[in-house]
Parts: structure tokens; C-alpha cells; sequence
């Protein structure tokens, strides 16, 4: 898929737009090292600008956090400086803030760029409580290292309303300067389509059917 | 410059039917004082005018309390308790139905933000009256002998901090106990209690058993002095509670006194910091600080006390102050001059007696009362700042190495009405919260407040307390003691 993917973005004119793949057995995350590590490189060698891999929540729920510490540390190295990592932590898995918290210091120390919430495949997902719990551990991260890390809540944010819930809470913790693409995501597809319908209200002043946006 | 401002959000005016003048509510009626004076209310946000009231002296306290007395003695006495109840349960809902006009009403009058009166104070005062509308007929049942009865008629004074909150405070249990109310409510923040005036009346309340008489400080000491009232209930400033204990000395009135504040806000080194940065905001900011159980000595591990700092002040950075009106406000305007005057008086001390004084870049408005969110730093238990009550957005920091240490500084004091903790660690809440010399102990929060859970102090924070059994006890006496 990323081959075809790459393929089609430079046919109609979009070479400079990144490719981002899932990989290291997700959504899961239930597979050897080896496995993750050739699905990564597999990923990259494809053309994948962008790697999300998942943390083996078995393992950090078992208590045996120096193994999801360690596959993270190898997908970095295998990621390099061709591939930029998200590390998906399934907060829908984790369970608990004090959870989500390690485990985002966790993914920050092994060389995560980015901390995503979720899959898109566990209930509950990007919840406003969750993302401040990360948007915490990234400002902190960054008054002790002065290095920023990027944060992508996914999944559950399907309204224009929610996502303007979601920018407040970056610019209140965070701050400012992680308003920006580079530190922070929205990952969503439902919300594309509030989007394009809230701008079609601001321009025809009604709502139309939600028919009249596609739905893929 | 920023990329992401945010927009204003004022609350509309419009819901709020402010009359040009109010009389005095006694019987049933709204009337005019007899000596024919009246004061002005302001906004403390814009200085505007929004309406004169009936100024009430010795003679209208005197007419009040004789209609309470009357009310009390041929109807409210003799009203089968299930009734009482059922007015109770009337009130409460026509005041959730006004809720919106109570809350701009009370933003208007007193400058605290919008957002505190619509999502606190109003629906606060109204689970008050749902709470002990369940009362009124289960009296028998609450732990006070068979057959508690009322103690008559009650003289009731409250604050402006939480207008109408207080007034839920004292008029519910009275009325749900059976006595019948003379209240009078703060100079400066008369408006929701005559608002609560037409809810009575809407309701159909039979006339006298709620009298309200708006005045100053001679109308509520002429209410305190009427030889027909059988208690005093109180809220307000330790000296005036002072006052008002010498002046009943003498006489069978009971009282029940709501004074002043100095809590500790405990920060030990395994708090959550994140967690207990919210809670130290929510303790001596919310209401403009304008909070008996404020916390406003913030007492931190010193291990901790650089993080907990640095992250305080980043989060103080991010509050709104102004327009009370506005949904996005978090702090709002001072109630008056002269509660202006007394939190630069004594915060002026905090400099001079070697405290730093830190607060971040706001922009006040112009017109109005406006003080910035402020904490002082380096504070040792021997300055003023840290003794006495400031009741308004000003925190002193204190720390300390171990827990008795905490504990030691957190006791001393004059007060005792509220404190906080913040661990991780079960047993060390538990074991502070034995140590500690208050009334209400919060764990990991602050400034809760539930109808059911009994609020008061220690030592110069009160007598007696309000809320939940505890407080239905201050309204009803043991057939022995039961007067006339």
C-alpha cells in the first residue's frame, strides 16, 4: 500500500507530501521483534516518510516496560533519519492516566517524535482528559530536555466543536508553540467531513444534508 | 501576537429585569422603609448603577420581625411538615427554572464571572432547597429526639461573596425546620435576595415567613438587638461575628456564626503536581478569592516547591481577568472600593515585611475594582500576609521539610475553617487529615461543596456548623428548650 500510495501522490502532482505508515504489527502490537523490524523496514523501503508503531501494550501492562523501551529504541534506529516515528500508545488499553503518563515518558526517552493516543481500532480513544495527560508529559519533557515532541490524539474527535475543545487544550498546556503541524495532529477522516460542512454553512448560511460530503 | 486568540463571549443582559427601586420585603410585600431612605448598588465591574434599595432601620427590622413572628406563630408552626416541604421543593424548582436570570443578576451585582454564578452559585443555592425540602418531613428521624421543634423566629445575615448561595445556606434548613426568617443581605449585593423575594411570592409562601430587610451593618445590628428573635445566624467577618457573640451574650438567643479563613493548602513532594496546580488555583482564585474557606496559604514540601512554583505561575499566566459578563472569564472584579482598599492595605505589608510579591502581565480594565492574581513567595509565618485573612486573589506561599512541620505551621493560626491536602499517598492524607485543626479537609480538590456535607470551623472560623444533619441541629431545639 505504501508503494501504491507513493506512486499515485506523485502521478497527480503531490511529491512533496509524506507517506505515513502503520507498522510493527498493528493494531495489536503482538508479534517478535524481528517481525516489527522487518514490517518497519519493509515500510521504509517502500517510501514511508512516516512510521506509527504501536507499543506492545502486553508488555507495559505486564510490567515489563524495558521490552516496549527497547522496541521503540529499535524501530528508532531502524527509522533513522529517513522516517520520522509516532509510537501509538492505545490509551483505550492503558487504561489509566498515571499509565498514559509513564508511558508517554516511556515512548519520549526512546526517541518517539510523536505520542499518538490510538489506533482507531479501542474505544475509548483521543479523550480531552487523555490528550491533557500527554500534552503534560510532552511540556515537561521539554523543560527538561528542550527537545519538543509532537502529540496526535486519533480517534473520537469527529466534530469541528471537538476539535476546537482539542486546540484550546494545546494552547492551555502546552502552548502556542506546539500549534503547529509539526508537534501537533488531529487524526480523524469523520472530522474532515464537519469540517467541509461547517465551511459550506459559514458560506451558505444553512446546513445541508451530511450527504452533501463524501464519506470515505 | 498570537495566532489563536480567543473571542468574546459575553453573556446577554437582557434576561435580567433589574427594577429602578426596591422596597423592603416584610408580610409578603414589598414596602417602602418607613424613615424613607434608600442606597445605591452598583456594578463593581463598570461602577454603573443598576438600582436604589429600601435602606431598613430599627423600625422596618421591628415590622419584619413581627410578621415573622406572626407568620411563624398562627401558620408555619401549625403547617403539617410534609407542606413545608412541599414549598421547599417549590422554591428549588422555580429558582432552577430563573437560574439564568439569577446568574446574571449575580454576575451584575457582585463582578464575580459568569461562568462561577451559572455553573456554582445558582445551582448551589437550589440543591440547597432540594435537599432540605427532603428534610422537612423526616425531621423525627434525623438524630434529634422524636419530636424536634423549630426555635422560632431566626435573624439571618450573610455576605456578599456568594449572595444568594448564602441566603440558600440560611433560609432552607430554617424553613425545613419550621422556624420563620428575618434576612438581611449585604449592602453591597442586595439584588439576588430580592429576586429570591418574587420567587416566594410565586411560589405562594404564605406571607411573613420569609422577610427580607436590605440595609448596612446598624440595620443587621438592629436585627441582632430585637429582643422577638430566637437565634442569630451569621455569616461574614470574625469581627463582626465578635459583635455579634458579646451582644447576644446576655440573652436565650442561640447563634450559629460563619467567620473568616486562613486555610493551609498541604502540597507534599508525591502530590500530583499537575493536579495540585489546578487545585491551588481553583482554592485561592475561585470567586476572586472572595472565599471564607479559601485556600489561601499555600504550604509546600520544599523538595517540590521550585516545580510547583514554576508550573503555578505558568498556569496564573493563563487566567482571564475582566469582564465578568464574559463566559471566558476566570477571574473577575473586586466586590468594592473598600474591599479593594483592604487587600492592597495589607498586601502593601507583604512587601514591606520581605515577602516577593510575583503576578503575571494582565491588563486590568480601567473602570471598576480590579486586582491581579498575586502570590507572594518567601513568606514565614510571622507576616501579616500569612495571618490574616485578604479575602481576595492573593496567596502566600509557605514550606516546610517534613510532614509535622507541615502540620505545625498549617495549625498555627487563629482560624480553623478549611484546608487541603495534596499526596498520592492514602495513609498520609488520612494521617494530615487527623492532625489537621479544620473544619472541612479537602483531599486532592478544593472548594467542593455538596448540601449534604456539613460546613464550618474551629477557633475563630465559627460556631457551629451549616449543611447536611449537622447543620439542620443549629435550627431545632429539644422540647425543653423550646421557646414560648
Amino acid at each position: 500500500m505504501v508503494n501504491i500510495a507513493r506512486t499515485e501522490l506523485d502521478r497527480i502532482g503531490g511529491k512533496s507530501l509524506p507517506v505515513a505508515a502503520v507498522a510493527t504489527a498493528f493494531p495489536s502490537g503482538r508479534a517478535s521483534l524481528a517481525v516489527k523490524k522487518i514490517d518497519t523496514q519493509d515500510a521504509i523501503d517502500a517510501g514511508a516518510n512516516e512510521i506509527d508503531m504501536v507499543i506492545d501494550r502486553g508488555a507495559f501492562l505486564s510490567g515489563r516496560i524495558y521490552d516496549v523501551f527497547e522496541e521503540i529504541r529499535v524501530i528508532k534506529e531502524i527509522c533513522g533519519k529517513k522516517a520520522h516515528l509516532k509510537v501509538i500508545l492505545e490509551t483505550g488499553e492503558l487504561v489509566t492516566y498515571d499509565n498514559v503518563r509513564k508511558a508517554s515518558y516511556l515512548a519520549m526517552i526512546a526517541g518517539a517524535d510523536f505520542i499518538k493516543t490510538s489506533t482507531g481500532k479501542v474505544a475509548p480513544a483521543a479523550t480531552a482528559p487523555v490528550v491533557l495527560v500527554m500534552l503534560e508529559a510532552v511540556r515537561d519533557y521539554f523543560t527538561l530536555t528542550g527537545e519538543k515532541i509532537g502529540v496526535k490524539p486519533a480517534g473520537g474527535i469527529r466534530t469541528t466543536k471537538d476539535a476546537i475543545k482539542q486546540l484550546v487544550l494545546v494552547k492551555e498546556t502546552a502552548g502556542e508553540q506546539w500549534l503547529t503541524p509539526e508537534l501537533f495532529r488531529i487524526g480523524a477522516s469523520a472530522l474532515l467531513n464537519d469540517l467541509l460542512m461547517q465551511r459550506m454553512k459559514l458560506r451558505t448560511g444553512h446546513y445541508a444534508s451530511a450527504n452533501y460530503v463524501t464519506v470515505d | 501576537m498570537s495566532d489563536f486568540e480567543y473571542a468574546n463571549a459575553p453573556e446577554s443582559k437582557a434576561i435580567a429585569n433589574i427594577a429602578p427601586n426596591y422596597g423592603l420585603f416584610i408580610g409578603g410585600k414589598f414596602v417602602d422603609p418607613k424613615k424613607g431612605k434608600s442606597f445605591s448598588t452598583i456594578n463593581p465591574a463598570t461602577e454603573e448603577l443598576l438600582s436604589k434599595v429600601g435602606y431598613g432601620d430599627k423600625s422596618d427590622i421591628d415590622a419584619a420581625v413581627r410578621s415573622a413572628r406572626a407568620a411563624y406563630t398562627k401558620i408555619w408552626s401549625k403547617m403539617p411538615a410534609k407542606e413545608r416541604g412541599k414549598y421547599l421543593y417549590r422554591i428549588a424548582r422555580i429558582m432552577q427554572e430563573r437560574a439564568r436570570e439569577f446568574a446574571v443578576v449575580e454576575t451584575l451585582d457582585n463582578g464575580k464571572p459568569i461562568r462561577e454564578s451559572r455553573d456554582t452559585d445558582i445551582p448551589l443555592a437550589a440543591a440547597h432547597f432540594f435537599y432540605h425540602a427532603g428534610w422537612a418531613d423526616k425531621l423525627e428521624y434525623a438524630g434529634f429526639g422524636s419530636k424536634p421543634k423549630p426555635l422560632g423566629v431566626v435573624g439571618q445575615i450573610i455576605p456578599w461573596n456568594f449572595p444568594l448561595l448564602m441566603l440558600a445556606w440560611k433560609i432552607a434548613p430554617a424553613l425545613a425546620a419550621g422556624n420563620t426568617v428575618v434576612l438581611k443581605p449585604a449592602e453591597t449585593t442586595p439584588l439576588t435576595a430580592l429576586l429570591f423575594a418574587e420567587v416566594c411570592q410565586q411560589a405562594g409562601l404564605p406571607d411573613g415567613v420569609v422577610n427580607i430587610v436590605t440595609g448596612d451593618g446598624i440595620t443587621g445590628a438592629a436585627l441582632v438587638n430585637h429582643p422577638d428573635i430566637n437565634k442569630v445566624a451569621f455569616t461574614g467577618s470574625t469581627e463582626v461575628g465578635k459583635a455579634i457573640a458579646r451582644s447576644i451574650s446576655a440573652t436565650k438567643k442561640s447563634a450559629t456564626l460563619e467567620l473568616g479563613g486562613k486555610a493551609a493548602n498541604l502540597v507534599f513532594e508525591d502530590a500530583a503536581i499537575d493536579e495540585a496546580v489546578e487545585g491551588i488555583i481553583n482554592g485561592i482564585f475561585f470567586n476572586q478569592g472572595h472565599v471564607c474557606c479559601a485556600g489561601s496559604r499555600l504550604i509546600i514540601q520544599e523538595n517540590v516547591a521550585d516545580e510547583v512554583l514554576e508550573k503555578l505561575k505558568k498556569r496564573m499566566s493563563l487566567i482571564r481577568v475582566g469582564d465578568p459578563m464574559d463566559k471566558n472569564t476566570d477571574l473577575g472584579a473586586i466586590n468594592s472600593k473598600e474591599q479593594l482598599n483592604k487587600i492592597e492595605e495589607i498586601s502593601k505589608t507583604g512587601d514591606a515585611e520581605g515577602a516577593n510579591r510575583w503576578s503575571p502581565d494582565v491588563k486590568l480594565p480601567t473602570k471598576g475594582f480590579w486586582y491581579p492574581p498575586t502570590i507572594f513567595t518567601g513568606v514565614t509565618q510571622s507576616h501579616r500576609i500569612a495571618r490574616e485573612e485578604i479575602f481576595g486573589p492573593v496567596l502566600s506561599v509557605l514550606t516546610f521539610r517534613t510532614p509535622s512541620e507541615a502540620i505545625e505551621k498549617a495549625n498555627n493560626t487563629m482560624y480553623g475553617l478549611s484546608a487541603g491536602i495534596w499526596s498520592d499517598k492514602g495513609a498520609k492524607v488520612l494521617w494530615a487529615a487527623k492532625q489537621l485543626k479544620a473544619g472541612v479537609i479537602w483531599s486532592n480538590t478544593f472548594n467542593k461543596f455538596d448540601p449534604a456535607s456539613p460546613f464550618g470551623g474551629y477557633k475563630e472560623s465559627g460556631w457551629g456548623r451549616e449543611g447536611g444533619r449537622h447543620g439542620l441541629a443549629g435550627y431545632l431545639a429539644s422540647e425543653a428548650k423550646v421557646n414560648k
